[in-house]
């Protein structure tokens, strides 16, 4: 280390070259929420298409592709980096480790992903146009019967593939190895044990994806018949393999969001986590279950009875290590002294909604009834409770608890909990009638319906516009804090914050723990 | 069977409707069950929770108790959900073997999903086959906002299937291109139709009506726009119905060796290209995702190649190939349509015989 302790480096080349676990981090969120416009602008087209009946603003076609990209961007270009950028500025703050054990790494990781997002997004002026099969490309749609961009497509999650998994093993790496001395593994906070176990995730899955892509390539450039029958191949191969990297990916996105609301409900009940070490093994019974329960998307293929019980029980379980979660949220706010700031908010916010998404996932895990909601807006709804009311619920939440500590800088409260409300009730519109539509009966991914939906998709279309919205207030407030939000300097700047990334001046400083902390016994721990 | 009094679903449905079987009625139930138990569930967990956020507010001054930790708490709110679990696992297992028992069918029917259409075909033991294409009968004037949506708008089909009420009826379900999914939800079956493989489901209906339905696997462009109708009707409708498909088809191969008059040929001609080519080719064959028919060198040129290009499609591009789904009858007449119709007046007419012999070779 020796003694220059040294700021960034001045203009573009600080960003470039950075190894800053904080610059990073900042890169990765900044980019997450520019994909969060981009995804969101395109859900906009979706719901303005879907406004009526009859087809105006676009063709069936474009429709597809929108509804793809739309996916695509967010689950791998808006949630996974928002919560890799805020592992990026935490992690190394929580567990008192300088940076990331992988710094230039890091910096690789960061960098190809603009690339592989900018040549996804070019693909909607190819010739054909953009992927149009949908964020899980079903073969042979995605293969035979793909326009010629599906080869970018393919190259584009390569090389996310590799950034995730670089950023997986920087995170393993760091958690192992770079932990201040008496910061044991079961001392570290919430938000860490389930990135540690989101990585391992990643690291399994990833390269499954890979291979997935990777066969589809050869089946439309190489003359195999991976994915088709006629050529000896198997449709229903692909969505195997699909699912086992898909069901682990969306606990891949939940899991770091539950280690958000993990530290942020304790701060704002002023009481410790109920229960800390029940909480790391019901992570870790979800990640283990996460990866046999991946056919329960794929009922309605035919598959044997056998495979369809056992499918539908080990799913059923899951609202096991869940339900002890949300018991102990609630528990841990039990008899506190709560106050209502933003991110506590957007967490109660998450704990009901992402409830609600959990609830209706235990109805779908019923093999015979998902014959009935499978693939219908019923499951529209499911997922973007979720996805949506969950991650990115907790990332909203996350970024209102910990802004203060990053620039110094105290957000406008009012605002915040402005942007709550709207978000919360335009999400609700948005989302609710879609459970009505899809058990009435209308199918996922189609540019059209019939006219006994027409009320409720244009109900969910205006929460849409809302919801939309309301995250244009969030990136305003999150930038007149930044220019000139009020100065906070105390080190804790919530009072009933807990953790190491607490200690450190605020806002922190561009170096922190140089010099490992000593490690107070954090409340709330056995 | 045109007594059949449409049932249209409900304006803003918000549940699942129990629909039409016993199948059906079972799931539903499986359905509201967990559904309540989800909302009691729910009552109480979120009644906890407000009642928190009411009372231990720090704003009215409530203090922080530190407690935390307690294995009992911990083991019984594991304990618990499992019990729950299991009560529910129990109607499910049963209600899913009851759905994949297909032995014993008195009817079997073999559904193959198209870009963007049904084929049915009834595999009966003995006399003629009865196969026929179901597509979509919405006009595009209605989807394209010139003209007023009926009321079963994009439900609608040209020949819907037919199947007799009270009879247990097996589907064998495939496809010929992409992964399409048949569904019908009030009779409560809905499986994958998979290029390769033969899916089965059954139903057994037992009330006399007509059931909508639509394809819910994304299988391209128009993937919402090819619904299920299915007829059920009483067993001698059905025999009737079933008896005069196969007269039909008869009559259909004794035409294919006949000379049609131009009259016939354009007549059926339009009626076929209305709803096989209209949505590409256009209304006045102006062309849109496909070529124009007016003044198409193909259309106005050697008789064999512009066959070949309806019967075998265009690789690569969205022109599908017909030589499946449409008759050498049927094929003869779209063909002298396009090629007298839009101003192209060639003045050829094609019989099907000529359509035999150009297939022959």
């Amino acid at each position: 280390m020796g003694d220059h302790h040294h700021g960034p480096a001045t203009g573009v080349t600080r960003w470039l070259f950075t190894t800053n676990h904080k610059d990073i981090g900042t890169m990765y969120l900044w980019f997450s929420f520019a994909m969060f416009l981009l995804g969101g602008f395109f859900a906009m087209v979706i719901r303005a298409e879907l406004f009526q009946p009859g087809m105006q603003l676009v063709e069936p076609a474009f429709f597809n592709q929108m509804t793809t990209l739309h996916g695509l961007i967010m689950v791998f270009g808006a949630i996974m980096p928002s919560f890799v950028g805020l592992a990026n500025w935490l992690i190394p703050m929580m567990i008192g480790a300088p940076d990331m054990a992988l710094p230039r790494m890091n910096n690789w990781s960061f960098w190809i992903l603009p690339p592989a997002f900018l040549m996804l997004a070019s693909t909607l002026f190819m010739e054909g146009g953009a992927p149009a099969f949908g964020w899980t490309f079903y073969a042979p749609l995605s293969t035979t019967y793909a326009a010629p961009s599906v080869t970018f497509f393919i190259f584009a999650i390569h090389i996310l593939g590799v950034s995730s998994i670089m950023g997986s093993i920087n995170i393993i790496a760091t958690v192992m190895n770079m932990r201040a001395p008496g910061m044991t593994y079961m001392k570290m906070p919430l938000f860490v044990w389930t990135w540690l176990i989101t990585a391992f995730l990643l690291v399994a899955v990833m390269p499954v994806l890979a291979g997935a892509v990777t066969m589809m390539l050869m089946d439309v450039h190489f003359g195999t018949s991976f994915f088709s029958a006629a050529g000896g191949g198997d449709p229903v191969l692909f969505q195997h393999i699909f699912w086992f990297f898909g069901h682990p990916e969306v606990y891949i996105i939940i899991l770091p969001a539950f280690g958000v609301v993990s530290q942020i409900i304790p701060a704002f009940s002023r009481k410790p986590l109920f229960g800390y070490a029940s909480m790391v093994y019901a992570t870790a019974s979800i990640a283990f279950l996460s990866f046999i329960v991946w056919a329960h998307h794929m009922y309605t293929v035919g598959m044997p009875v056998a495979g369809e019980l056992f499918f539908m029980y080990a799913t059923m379980l899951i609202a096991v290590p869940t339900g002890v979660k949300v018991f102990n949220w609630i528990t841990t706010m039990w008899r506190g002294a709560l106050s209502f700031e933003t991110p506590m908010l957007f967490c109660i916010g998450f704990l009901v909604l992402f409830t609600l998404g959990g609830f209706t996932g235990l109805m779908l895990s019923i093999a015979p009834a998902d014959f009935q909601y499978h693939d219908t807006y019923f499951v529209v709804a499911h997922f973007h409770y979720v996805m949506v009311a969950g991650a990115v619920f907790s990332m909203t939440a996350a970024v209102y608890f910990w802004l203060p500590k990053w620039c110094g800088r105290m957000y406008n409260e009012s605002m915040g909990k402005a942007h709550f409300w709207i978000s919360f009730i335009g999400f609700n519109i948005t989302f609710f009638p879609q459970h009505f539509v899809g058990l009435a009966g209308m199918p996922r991914r189609i540019p059209d319906y019939a006219l006994q939906f027409a009320d409720f998709n244009m109900m969910s279309s205006i929460g849409a516009f809302i919801y939309g919205a309301s995250q244009l207030l969030f990136l305003y407030n999150v930038i007149a804090t930044i220019v000139a939000g009020k100065r906070v300097s105390d080190e804790k700047v919530w009072d009933g914050a807990e953790g190491l990334e607490w200690t450190v001046a605020t806002p922190a400083p561009y170096h922190t723990f140089e010099e490992p902390p000593l490690v107070p016994k954090p409340a709330g721990t056995i | 069977m045109a007594c059949l009094a449409p049932m249209a679903a409900a304006q803003n449905q918000v549940n699942m409707s129990p629909g039409v079987t016993d199948i059906g009625a079972d799931i539903f139930g499986l359905h509201m069950l967990i559904m309540w138990i989800c909302v009691v569930i729910g009552v109480a967990v979120f009644g906890v929770m407000f009642y928190s956020i009411y009372a231990h507010r720090k704003s009215k001054g409530h203090q922080a108790s530190q407690f935390h930790e307690s294995t009992k708490v911990e083991v019984a709110w594991t304990v618990v959900p499992f019990l729950i679990l299991i009560a529910m696992a129990v109607p499910a297992t049963s209600t899913l073997l009851e759905v994949y028992d297909n032995d014993e069918a008195e009817l079997d029917i073999l559904i193959t999903g198209y870009q963007w259409k049904w084929k049915y075909e009834y595999l009966t033991d003995s006399g003629e086959p009865v196969s026929f294409f179901s597509n979509l009968a919405t006009p595009q004037e209605e989807i394209y906002n010139t003209q007023e949506k009926g009321e079963n708008y994009l439900l609608e089909v040209d020949e819907p299937l037919v199947i007799p009420v009270d009879t247990k009826v097996r589907f064998l379900i495939t496809a010929n291109d992409v992964i399409h999914s048949w569904w019908v939800p009030e009779i409560a079956v809905k499986r994958d139709a998979i290029p390769g493989f033969i899916n089965e489901a059954w139903t057994r209906v037992n009330t006399v009506g007509l059931y909508r339905g639509q394809c819910t696997e994304l299988c391209g462009a128009y993937h919402g726009f090819m619904p299920v109708e299915v007829h059920a009707v009483s067993r001698e409708d059905f025999d009737a119905w079933l008896a005069a498909k196969r007269g039909a088809a008869v009559a259909q191969s004794e035409l294919a060796k006949q000379t049609l008059s131009v009259d016939e040929l354009m007549a059926q001609g339009k009626d076929i290209y209305d709803r096989s080519c209209i949505a590409c080719h256009g209304a006045q064959g102006e062309g849109g995702i496909g070529n124009a028919i007016a003044g198409s060198p193909v259309v106005m040129g050697a008789l064999p190649e512009h066959l070949a290009v309806v019967a075998k499609g265009v690789s690569g591009t969205a022109m599908q190939a017909f030589g499946a789904q449409l008759n050498d009858v049927e094929l003869a007449a779209v063909l002298t349509y396009q090629r007298n119709a839009f101003g192209n007046n060639t003045g050829d007419v094609v019989q099907p015989g000529d359509v035999t012999g150009m297939k022959n070779g």
